[in-house]
């Protein structure tokens, strides 16, 4: 049941993002090119997305919990750090490179063009090597007591 | 423009092309705006009924690295319904969809940019729809920095790539 309701939350979201031209990464390269070629849409598709989530989330959370799980599960982080920052940095130059990020790469597999496959190949490269960067930089920070 | 591809479902058809570096896209505010109701619907219906938050990076990453098969089924299904739009999409309707990569864009740049994310949303813990969509709608601090910083830093990406490189 979680399953059949994640697939259809996954078709909505992912249908979203073909009906609103984002699936085209120069259609998301060109929201930010504002000195040349500029086309607001990602805009407007951001706006709508997050009003539509804002007031949503404001409904779902006056339960005390989903419909088909015992919780929210919501990040607890709220430090602000280098890593947010450093990393938010990365992901937009990469995102910037060919107008790919996660939400769009994944609808834009669906058309079997080799373009988001070998994009997807380096991402989950990276993410694998972050995870293994994450882990030893927890191990030297326990090792080495007072280092931040 | 270079040569467009075309891949046909029946006698619906997605067309492509390769070499579209500053082409110019139609602003479409219409489809826009329904894409971003559909886009935040999906993201409350995964909270409303799993609690759970539609970052898709995050999504991807539990997928990849597993913990456990629960946690590992509805990741898996939620990318296969996003993977699936597209398809059913054009199965459903007459219009094509257009997919341009920038102009050129190499193999080694697709996996090197792939690489930057991957690495980026796991630092900074999110990407545009955790932070962006359901990060900011839940007023989160970590998210509103995460937002700016990742926007600013794609748009002068792309500033750079078009104007001083001349892409």
């Amino acid at each position: 049941m979680r399953d059949l309701a994640a697939l259809l939350a996954g078709i909505v979201f992912g249908l979203g993002m073909t009906v609103s031209g984002m699936i085209n990464p120069v259609k998301v390269l060109n929201f930010f090119d504002f000195a040349g070629t500029w086309d607001p849409s990602l805009g407007v598709v951001f706006a709508c997305a997050l009003a539509t989530t804002a007031v949503g989330y404001h409904l779902v959370f006056r339960f005390d919990r989903p419909l088909l799980d015992e919780t929210f599960h919501l990040p607890i982080a709220t430090n602000i750090d280098r890593s947010l920052v450093l990393g938010s940095v990365l992901y937009g130059v990469g995102w910037g490179i060919v107008g790919f990020c996660p939400g769009n790469l994944m609808p834009a597999m669906g058309l079997f063009h080799n373009g988001p496959w070998i994009f997807v190949g380096g991402l989950i490269a990276g993410l694998a090597i972050a995870r293994y960067a994450q882990m030893r930089l927890a191990e030297l920070n326990s090792a080495t007591p007072g280092a931040a | 423009m270079g040569e467009l591809v075309r891949l046909v479902w029946g006698d619906r058809q997605v067309s492509w092309s390769d070499d579209s570096g500053g082409t110019m896209t139609e602003f479409t505010p219409i489809e826009a705006a329904l894409g971003g109701l559909l886009v935040g619907t999906g993201a409350v219906l995964l909270m409303a009924l799993l609690g759970r938050i539609a970052g898709v990076s995050s999504i991807i990453r539990g997928v990849v690295f597993p913990v456990s098969f629960d946690d590992w089924s509805w990741r898996a299904m939620f990318i296969i319904g996003l993977l699936g739009a597209p398809i059913l999409y054009g199965l459903a309707s007459n219009t094509p969809l257009r997919f341009d990569l920038p102009q050129s864009t190499s193999s080694l740049e697709l996996a090197g940019a792939g690489l930057l994310v991957g690495i980026g949303v796991t630092f900074g813990c999110g990407c545009a729809s955790g932070h962006g969509v359901c990060g900011l709608s839940r007023f989160s601090a970590r998210s509103v920095i995460a937002v700016t910083v990742f926007m600013l830093s794609a748009a002068a990406t792309v500033f750079t790539a078009r104007h001083v490189l001349g892409g």
